[in-house]
């Protein structure tokens, strides 16, 4: 189970931008890397994150292998209506996390 | 009587201007500012995970069960190594308690477990100052940690104090020569893209000189701890630091 | 092995000559814009700002900021970022798709760095039009390339 921080304001003016920050842990093993024995370790990165605003996409980024390890993203979103923000990482195998926070609009 | 005098110089606090510097003095503005922001600190991570790992009950019995909160640890990181029957980093000490009072295998050096436990808990000694465990069973200890620090070894046959007392603030090959105060560790080093104890950072120098590195959980390497702790006596610990 | 000759390299105090195998390379780069711009359109000099330090520590992680000069209204936004580079093993870093909703058109993230060399940002408006951005940055100790 993958740990990921994400830090949202909870509170925001209506209309204002906010500033949304998260990070992921993850290897981001890139498939060019030599083990002990010279062959090559697998790629095996988080490709996809998507963030939603009450269901609806805002943002989302194509990652590849020349993303740092342990994936930092930060982004901003328009404060339209209190809420649930999601966010999604995709990995190689398939495999989506998912967090959740709350917004609350004022 | 050496052992006395070594004490004594080793609790005096320093007459002159002290001209100690942290690692993070010397890294760049990008890679400070990823180590102030808790945000952007892939060390929280594990921090974070420390966080779950101490309410988690191994055979019934959770770190919080006898501790409490983990916030109660304030304090206990910065006097480490400390002297129970023996020299003791603050990975032993958990490894101690979750064999003795958890009926939990001990986690090896540098597993992720190991590594968020220890971190959450030196995390909550941020900001203090590094205060070494006064018990006089130590000073034979740091005296041997500083004899070690002192020896030449390896093919390039140099020695610790060599780069991080004589010429640290130099550059080897572009990168500033640190002092070598552990105050941040566990810490997130970018050059292994993810977290690492003391003895994996000195297991590495070991190898940079070619020499054979101490095995982890060693004599030697709690040794050369409980010496580089008591040189960085009153620096502030950082943990979770940032390094490149 | 290669990492304790680097290092004894280092200690001796010699200039250190890496020499890399051919991955990506400017072309390489320039086939991967072309490919996001859609092959006709040309990106421009302009509108956006690529934040990396000229200087990186360790080429595993630099911090990056992409933003671009938009108002970011239903009428006129910035529908994609994307980051190249022209010496890692391949040539992308990311495509950010944004929209309205962004606020503002201001993306960071960490990227890793297999040598010192030129980064791209490229993006595309709601116009159709594209603009791009290069940085140029030196690494003193490489990434994907080290074992």
């Amino acid at each position: 189970m993958p740990r990921a921080m994400i830090n949202v304001p909870q509170s925001v003016p209506r209309g204002t931008v906010f500033e949304i920050k998260t990070l992921v842990s993850h290897p981001m093993e890139t498939g060019f890397r030599p083990d002990e024995s010279g062959r090559l370790r697998p790629r095996d990165i988080i490709h996809t994150f998507v963030c939603t605003y009450n269901g609806e996409e805002v943002f989302r980024a194509e990652l590849f292998p020349a993303l740092a390890a342990n994936p930092f993203l930060s982004f901003t979103a328009v404060a339209t209506e209190s809420g649930a923000l999601a966010f999604h990482w995709t990995d190689d195998h398939g495999a989506t996390h998912t967090e959740t926070a709350r917004i609350t609009v004022t | 009587m050496r052992r006395l005098a070594l004490a004594l110089a080793l609790m005096a606090l320093p007459a002159a201007a002290d001209d100690r510097r942290s690692g993070f003095d010397y890294m760049g503005p990008d890679t400070q500012a990823m180590q102030r922001d808790d945000t952007a600190n892939p060390g929280m991570l594990w921090v974070r995970d420390g966080e779950a790992l101490w309410t988690r009950a191994e055979d019934g019995r959770s770190c919080a069960d006898c501790h409490g909160a983990v916030d109660g640890m304030r304090g206990v990181a910065a006097r480490y190594p400390v002297f129970d029957d023996a020299p003791l980093s603050l990975e032993q000490r958990i490894n101690r308690c979750r064999t003795k009072h958890q009926g939990a295998a001990p986690l090896a050096y540098e597993t992720q477990e190991l590594l968020a436990l220890t971190a959450v808990v030196a995390h909550q000694s941020r900001g203090l100052p590094a205060a070494p465990d006064p018990d006089p069973r130590l000073d034979a200890v740091r005296a041997e940690g500083e004899r070690l620090f002192r020896q030449r070894q390896g093919q390039l046959d140099l020695a610790c104090s060599q780069c991080h007392d004589e010429n640290a603030g130099k550059r080897l090959a572009g990168n500033p020569i640190p002092q070598a105060h552990p105050t941040g560790y566990p810490l997130y080093r970018l050059e292994w893209q993810g977290m690492g104890s003391l003895q994996r950072r000195l297991r590495n120098c070991q190898g940079a000189v070619r020499a054979e590195p101490y095995a982890y959980g060693s004599a030697e390497l709690v040794a050369l701890e409980a010496y580089l702790m008591a040189r960085a006596r009153g620096m502030p610990l950082e943990t979770p630091a940032v390094r490149p | 092995m290669t990492e304790l000759t680097r290092r004894s390299l280092l200690a001796a105090g010699t200039a250190l000559l890496l020499v890399r195998p051919a991955h990506a390379t400017p072309q390489a780069m320039a086939e991967a814009i072309r490919a996001f711009a859609g092959g006709a359109a040309k990106a421009q000099p302009g509108r956006v700002t690529l934040d990396l330090p000229a200087l990186v520590e360790n080429g595993n992680s630099a911090p990056l900021t992409v933003a671009v000069d938009s108002p970011m209204t239903p009428d006129s936004f910035v529908r994609r970022i994307a980051v190249f580079n022209e010496k890692n093993p391949q040539p992308n870093v990311a495509v950010f798709h944004l929209t309205p909703r962004s606020g503002r058109a201001v993306v960071s993230t960490r990227m890793r760095l297999a040598d010192s060399q030129t980064i791209v940002a490229v993006a595309e408006l709601s116009d159709g039009t594209f603009w791009s951005a290069s940085a140029e940055v030196i690494v003193t100790l490489a990434a994907c390339l080290e074992g």
